[in-house]
C-alpha cells in the first residue's frame, strides 16, 4: 500500500473516545484506511457505526467531549490530527471540504448565498472580490442552479431543499479542495432529488479530480457513486475493498447480512434475509469480534479474539472465518433466495375491505383574517389530497408512493380518521366511515383499523411503561378490564412481535428503534384489527432492522389475514411488501396497478421517472433518467395535468385538461393524455441498460 | 447519544434518583447544593416553628414589655435569651422571623399551586383545542401580561376586600392574598404549557391515542400532561421566589396579612419605623432572612431550568 507518493488521505489506527461520567466510550476503534487522489471512498454502516465521527475527526470537527485518543491522520503525507485550531481552520475549506446532511441548516439564513460563497473563496484563495464573484457564479451554474447570476443575491430560504444542497456542494468545492467529506449528503432529500444530487456529485468530482469520502447508510448510493467502500460496524471497519467486489462477493458476515436485508426491485422473495438483533450500544460493545452475538458463523475464537483485517482478493476483511465464507453472500450472483410463490393467493377472498371514492382533503393555509384584510389577499387553500379513488381488497397490501408533499400521508390520516375529508367517502367494509361523527358510532370501526407510525421515537409515550402502552387499546375499547387477562394479552402480543413478556415492565427509552417499532405494532394489533395503515414504518430504521420489521409485517399478514395500506417513498420496500401500488403526485393518484405489473411496465411518465431513481444496487450499469426538476407548491398546482411542467411528453392538451383515469389493461389505471393518445415511447425492459441521457 | 446508553440502574427509587443525570448535575454545582441546604433549613424551621423557635412571639402571656428594644445578644446590653434582639413589644426577633417565614412560605406555596393549576389547565386546553378557545384564553393572558404583576395583585386584593364584609377582613386576609398572587401569576404557566402542548400534540404517540379513539380530555390528561410538566416545575420554583417577594411587598404596603399574624413583609414594615431611631435589628434581620430565602429558591430554580432544559429562556 505505501507507494512512493503518499496517498491523499491516510488514516491509521484512529480511535475516537467520548468520555462520560460512566466511563469512556470508544466510538471509533482502530480504523485505518486511505483515499487516493480523485477517488470516491464510500463509508457505509448503520447508525452508531461511528462513520460520521470518523469524518468529523478527519476534518477536526469532533464535538467535545469527543476526542481523538490514538492513531494518526495524514493529508498528502502531512500529519493533521495534531494541528492547532488555527492551522486546522486554514486547512478546512482549502484542502478539505465538507458537505453536511441537512441543507436547511448548513447555510446561514441571514446572508445571501452569493455572499457566503464569495466570503469562503476570499478566505481561501488570493482572488480579488470581482474574480471571486465570477468564480462563484460559475460554480453555481456548474452545480445546476438555473440563471445563476440572478439567483446569486438570493437568500437560502428562497431555494428549495434540493437547490440548497447544490449550493452547499458549490460551497464545499469553491476553494478547489483535494478532498470532500460528504456526510449523508442525500439523506434529507426526496428520492428524485437524491438521484440528481448523486449524479451531480459524481460528475463534479470527476471533473475537478476531487477525492470524496462519502458517508452514508444507503448501500444504493455507494453502489452508484463509490470506487471503493468501507463497511463499518460498532466503530470498526469490518470490510473494505472495491465496490463491485464488496457488493457482489461480500465476505464479512455483517456485509453479507446487510446486503441480503436490502429489498431489491425485480427480486421476488418471500422473506428478506435478516440479521437478528441490533448494533450494540457504545457502552456494551462485546469483546472479541464486535459482530459475534449477531453472527450465524460465530465460533469460540470470535468471542475471545478480535480479528485483524486480512487481505482477500482486492478487499480486506476483519473476520476469522472470512476465508470459508467468501462468495456466499453475493446479492446478484445467485444467493439462495426463496422464490415467492403465487403471491396473490393469500388469505383474502378478493372482496374489497376499504374503498376510497373521490377522497379529498383541503387545508386552509391563509393568513389570519386581519392580515388578509390589510394585504388584500384571498384565502389560500392547500389541496393536499384532491380526488383519490382506490380499492383495497381484503388481505392484500396497497402501497402509496410519491415524493414528499404528494399527499400520501394525508390519505393515511384520512383513512384512520385523524382528519375529516373535505369531499368524498371512505367505505370501510361497506360502511361510510367518514360520515360517522359521534364518538360512540366510530368506536366499533376504530377497533378494526389501526395505524403504525413512522418515528419509533415519537410514537410511544415516553412516560408510560410498555405494558400500559400496549394495553391502552384493550382498555379504551373495553375489550377487557380484567388485570390478569390484560397482562396475558399484552404478553402474548409482545411475543407475537418478537419481544419477550418481561419487556412489558420497561420504558420506551430502554429499547432500540427497531424494538420500539415492534412495540408500536403490538399496540396496533391489540384490538385485533383487520386493517393496518402503515405510514413509512421503516424509513426511520436501519436497513438490517428494516428487514426484520418488513418480515414481521409479512408474517403477521399471513397469520392474521391483515390488510395493509402502506405509505412509503422507498420503492424497493414497496416492491417487496405490496400487492398493489398507487403512485401519487400533488394530491392525485396518477397510476395504480398490481405491483409486479406496475414495476415491469410503468405507463405514466412520472412513474417511469420515479422508478429510474432507484439506486442501481445490482451494478448493471444501466443509465437512468431520474425525474428532473422539483415538485411544485401544492398551494398553486399547475393547470391541467399537474405533472406537465416536469414531463417530457407534455403537450398543450396536458397544460389545459386534467387527464381522467384510463384502464391500463391489467386491472390498473393510469391518468395520462400521452397514454390516451397512444404517443407513449417504448420503455426498455428494466433488466437491460436504458439508452437515455443521464446526469 | 448519552440518553440512549443503558446504565446499570441501582435498584429502587432512591438509588435511581442518586444515579440520575439530574442528581449528578446537582452534586457538581456547589452553589446549588448550598442553596438547597439553606432552603431546606429555612423551610424546615418554618414548618416546625412551634418546636424550633425559642419563644412563642404571639403568646401575650410570655411577653414582657421590659424586654422591648433589646439589641442582638452579642452587642452590649444584649440578652443571651434573645439571639437577634427583641422588637418594640419585647418579642424575640428570631422567633418572629421563624413564624413570619412560615406565613410567607405558606402564602407562597399556596399561590404557586393555585397559579400552576390554573395555568396548566388553561394552557393545556388552549394548546390542545386550538381555534377559538385558544384565541380567547391567550388574548386574556396577553392583556394580563401587559400589566405589572404587583398591580394585578393589588387590584384583585382591593376588589376582594371591597366585596368581603369588613369584619371578615382579618381572617380572610391570607386567603385573599393567596388568591391575588395566584391569579396574577398563571399566565407564565399557561404560555409555557401551551407551547409544549403544541409540540407534543404533533407527536405520533398523541395521534396513536387519537386513532385508538381515546377521548380528548383523557389524551390531554394522561398523554400530554405528563410530558409538559418539566418546564412547569422550573417555572414553579422560580415563581415561588416571586410569590414570596410579592407577598412581602403587599404586606409591606399594608394590604397583606394583618399584624397579628405577621409575615416577613409585615415584620419589615413594622421594623422600618424604628430603623432610624437605632433599633436596626428589628427590620434588618427579617429583611436578610427574606433575601436569603428568595435567593436560595431562585438559585435552585435557575439550576433546575438549566439542568432540565438548556434551551428554555
Amino acid at each position: 500500500m505505501p507507494a512512493e507518493t503518499p496517498p491523499l488521505l491516510e488514516v491509521r489506527d484512529l480511535r475516537v473516545e467520548i468520555p462520560t461520567r460512566r466511563g469512556v466510550l470508544v466510538a471509533v476503534d482502530g480504523v485505518s484506511f486511505h483515499i487516493e487522489e480523485g477517488e470516491v471512498l464510500g463509508v457505509v454502516g448503520e447508525s452508531g457505526a461511528g462513520k460520521s465521527l470518523t469524518g468529523a475527526a478527519i476534518i477536526g470537527l469532533l464535538e467535545p467531549p469527543g476526542r481523538i485518543a490514538a492513531g494518526r491522520i495524514s493529508l498528502e503525507g502531512r500529519r493533521i490530527d495534531n494541528l492547532d485550531a488555527e492551522a486546522m481552520r486554514r486547512l478546512r475549506g482549502r484542502r478539505i471540504g465538507m458537505i453536511f446532511q441537512d441543507p436547511l441548516t448548513s447555510l446561514n439564513p441571514l446572508y445571501t448565498i452569493g455572499r457566503q460563497l464569495v466570503e469562503t473563496i476570499l478566505t481561501h484563495t488570493d482572488l480579488t472580490e470581482r474574480q471571486a464573484r465570477e468564480h462563484a457564479i460559475g460554480l453555481l451554474a456548474e452545480v445546476g442552479i438555473p440563471s445563476a447570476a440572478e439567483r446569486f443575491d438570493h437568500y437560502p430560504h428562497q431555494f428549495s431543499g434540493g437547490m440548497r444542497q447544490r449550493v452547499v456542494i458549490a460551497l464545499a468545492l469553491c476553494a478547489n479542495p483535494r478532498l470532500v467529506i460528504a456526510d449523508e449528503p442525500t439523506t434529507a432529500l426526496d428520492v428524485s432529488i437524491q438521484a440528481q444530487i448523486i449524479a451531480l456529485l459524481k460528475r463534479l468530482c470527476r471533473e475537478h479530480g476531487t477525492a470524496v469520502m462519502l458517508i452514508t447508510h444507503d448501500m444504493g448510493v455507494i453502489a452508484e457513486t463509490a470506487d471503493r467502500v468501507a463497511v463499518m460496524y460498532a466503530g470498526r471497519i469490518v470490510e473494505i475493498g472495491p465496490v463491485r467486489e464488496v457488493i457482489e462477493q461480500a465476505r464479512h458476515p455483517y456485509t453479507i447480512g446487510l446486503m441480503g436485508s436490502i429489498p431489491l426491485v425485480g427480486h421476488d422473495v418471500e422473506r428478506l434475509s435478516q440479521i437478528d438483533g441490533a448494533m450494540p450500544r457504545l457502552d456494551e460493545i462485546p469483546a472479541g469480534c464486535a459482530f459475534h452475538p449477531r453472527c450465524p458463523h460465530a465460533s469460540e475464537r470470535c468471542r475471545r479474539e478480535r480479528p485483524e483485517r486480512i487481505a482477500l482478493g482486492n478487499a480486506e476483511v476483519a473476520c476469522w472465518h472470512a476465508g470459508e465464507l467468501a462468495g456466499r453472500g453475493a446479492v446478484t450472483a445467485g444467493v439462495v433466495r426463496e422464490r415467492r410463490e403465487n403471491r396473490n393467493a393469500r388469505t383474502g377472498d378478493g372482496r374489497p375491505l376499504v374503498e376510497l371514492r373521490d377522497l379529498a382533503r383541503h387545508f386552509d393555509v391563509s393568513a389570519p383574517w386581519l392580515t388578509r384584510l390589510f394585504s388584500r389577499e384571498g384565502r389560500k387553500v392547500l389541496r393536499a389530497v384532491d380526488g383519490v379513488t382506490l380499492t383495497i381488497p381484503r388481505g392484500t397490501t396497497f402501497s402509496l408512493v410519491g415524493e414528499s408533499g404528494c399527499g400520501k400521508s394525508t390519505v393515511a390520516r384520512l383513512v384512520v380518521g385523524l382528519y375529516r375529508p373535505s369531499r368524498g367517502t371512505i367505505l370501510f367494509d361497506g360502511q361510510d366511515y367518514a360520515k360517522l361523527d359521534s364518538h360512540a358510532a366510530m368506536a366499533p370501526v376504530r377497533r378494526r383499523l389501526q395505524m403504525i407510525f413512522q418515528d419509533p421515537y415519537a410514537s410511544l409515550n415516553p412516560r408510560w411503561r410498555v405494558a400500559e402502552i400496549v394495553a391502552e387499546p384493550l382498555r379504551a375499547h373495553g375489550i377487557t378490564r380484567d388485570r390478569v387477562e390484560i397482562r396475558d394479552r399484552v404478553g402474548a402480543l409482545l411475543r407475537q412481535v418478537g419481544l419477550s413478556e418481561s419487556d412489558a415492565r420497561k420504558y420506551p427509552h430502554e429499547f432500540s428503534g427497531g424494538q420500539r417499532q415492534r412495540i408500536s405494532i403490538a399496540r396496533a394489533l391489540a384490538s385485533r384489527p383487520e386493517f393496518l395503515v402503515c405510514d413509512e414504518p421503516t424509513s426511520a430504521l436501519d436497513v438490517s432492522v428494516q428487514a426484520q420489521i418488513l418480515n414481521l409485517m409479512r408474517d403477521l399478514q399471513r397469520e392474521l389475514g391483515l390488510t395493509y395500506l402502506f405509505i412509503s417513498h422507498n420503492l424497493a420496500v414497496v416492491y417487496y411488501i405490496s400487492d398493489y401500488v398507487g403512485v401519487m403526485y400533488l394530491g392525485r393518484l396518477v397510476e395504480w396497478a398490481e405491483a409486479k405489473s406496475l414495476f415491469r411496465d410503468p405507463k405514466h411518465p412520472y412513474t417511469r421517472m420515479l422508478l429510474d431513481t432507484i439506486p442501481d444496487l445490482e451494478m448493471t450499469g444501466r443509465r437512468r433518467a431520474p425525474v428532473a426538476g422539483e415538485v411544485p407548491s401544492p398551494i398553486s398546482p399547475p393547470s391541467g395535468c399537474a405533472f406537465h411542467p416536469r414531463c417530457p411528453l407534455a403537450t398543450a392538451r396536458c397544460r389545459e385538461m386534467r387527464p381522467e383515469p384510463l384502464p391500463r389493461g391489467d386491472g390498473g389505471e393510469v391518468a395520462c393524455h400521452a397514454v390516451a393518445e397512444n404517443r407513449l415511447p417504448e420503455r426498455a425492459p428494466r433488466e437491460t441498460p436504458l439508452r437515455q441521457e443521464a446526469d | 447519544m448519552a440518553e440512549q446508553l443503558r446504565r446499570p440502574w441501582p435498584r429502587g427509587m432512591i438509588g435511581r434518583l442518586l444515579d440520575s443525570d439530574l442528581f449528578y448535575s446537582f452534586s457538581r454545582s456547589p452553589v446549588t447544593v448550598l442553596a438547597a441546604l439553606v432552603t431546606a433549613v429555612m423551610m424546615g424551621a418554618a414548618a416546625f416553628a412551634p418546636w424550633v423557635a425559642p419563644h412563642t412571639p404571639f403568646d401575650l402571656a410570655t411577653l414582657d414589655l421590659l424586654d422591648a428594644f433589646l439589641p442582638p445578644a452579642w452587642m452590649p446590653d444584649g440578652d443571651p435569651r434573645y439571639l437577634l434582639g427583641t422588637d418594640d413589644q419585647g418579642r424575640d426577633v428570631l422567633s418572629t422571623i421563624i413564624y413570619g417565614a412560615r406565613v410567607s412560605l405558606l402564602v407562597g406555596f399556596a399561590a404557586v399551586f393555585l397559579a400552576m393549576f390554573l395555568g396548566v389547565a388553561l394552557g393545556l386546553v388552549s394548546g390542545y383545542m386550538g381555534g377559538m378557545v385558544d384565541a380567547v384564553i391567550m388574548r386574556i393572558a396577553d392583556v394580563q401580561l401587559s400589566f405589572p404583576t404587583i398591580l394585578i395583585a393589588l387590584l384583585i386584593d382591593g376588589v376582594a376586600r371591597g366585596l368581603l364584609p369588613r369584619d371578615m377582613h382579618e381572617e380572610m386576609a391570607i386567603y385573599v392574598l393567596i388568591f391575588a398572587i395566584g391569579i396574577s401569576g398563571w399566565v407564565q404557566y399557561a404560555r409555557t404549557v401551551r407551547g409544549s402542548t403544541l409540540v407534543e400534540k404533533r407527536k405520533e404517540y398523541v395521534q396513536a391515542a387519537q386513532v385508538i379513539g381515546i377521548r380528548p380530555w383523557l389524551i390531554m390528561l394522561r398523554h400530554v400532561l405528563p410530558n409538559v410538566m418539566g418546564p412547569v416545575l422550573v417555572i414553579g420554583t422560580i415563581h415561588l421566589a416571586i410569590a414570596i417577594i410579592t407577598e412581602a411587598t403587599l404586606s409591606f404596603l399594608g394590604v397583606g396579612v394583618p399584624a397579628t399574624q405577621p409575615s416577613l413583609g409585615t415584620l419589615i414594615r413594622i421594623g422600618n419605623d424604628f430603623l432610624f431611631s437605632g433599633e436596626w435589628w428589628i427590620t434588618i434581620f427579617p429583611g436578610a432572612a427574606l433575601a436569603i430565602l428568595v435567593l436560595s429558591v431562585n438559585l435552585l430554580g435557575d439550576w433546575l431550568r438549566d439542568a432540565l432544559n438548556p434551551k428554555l429562556r
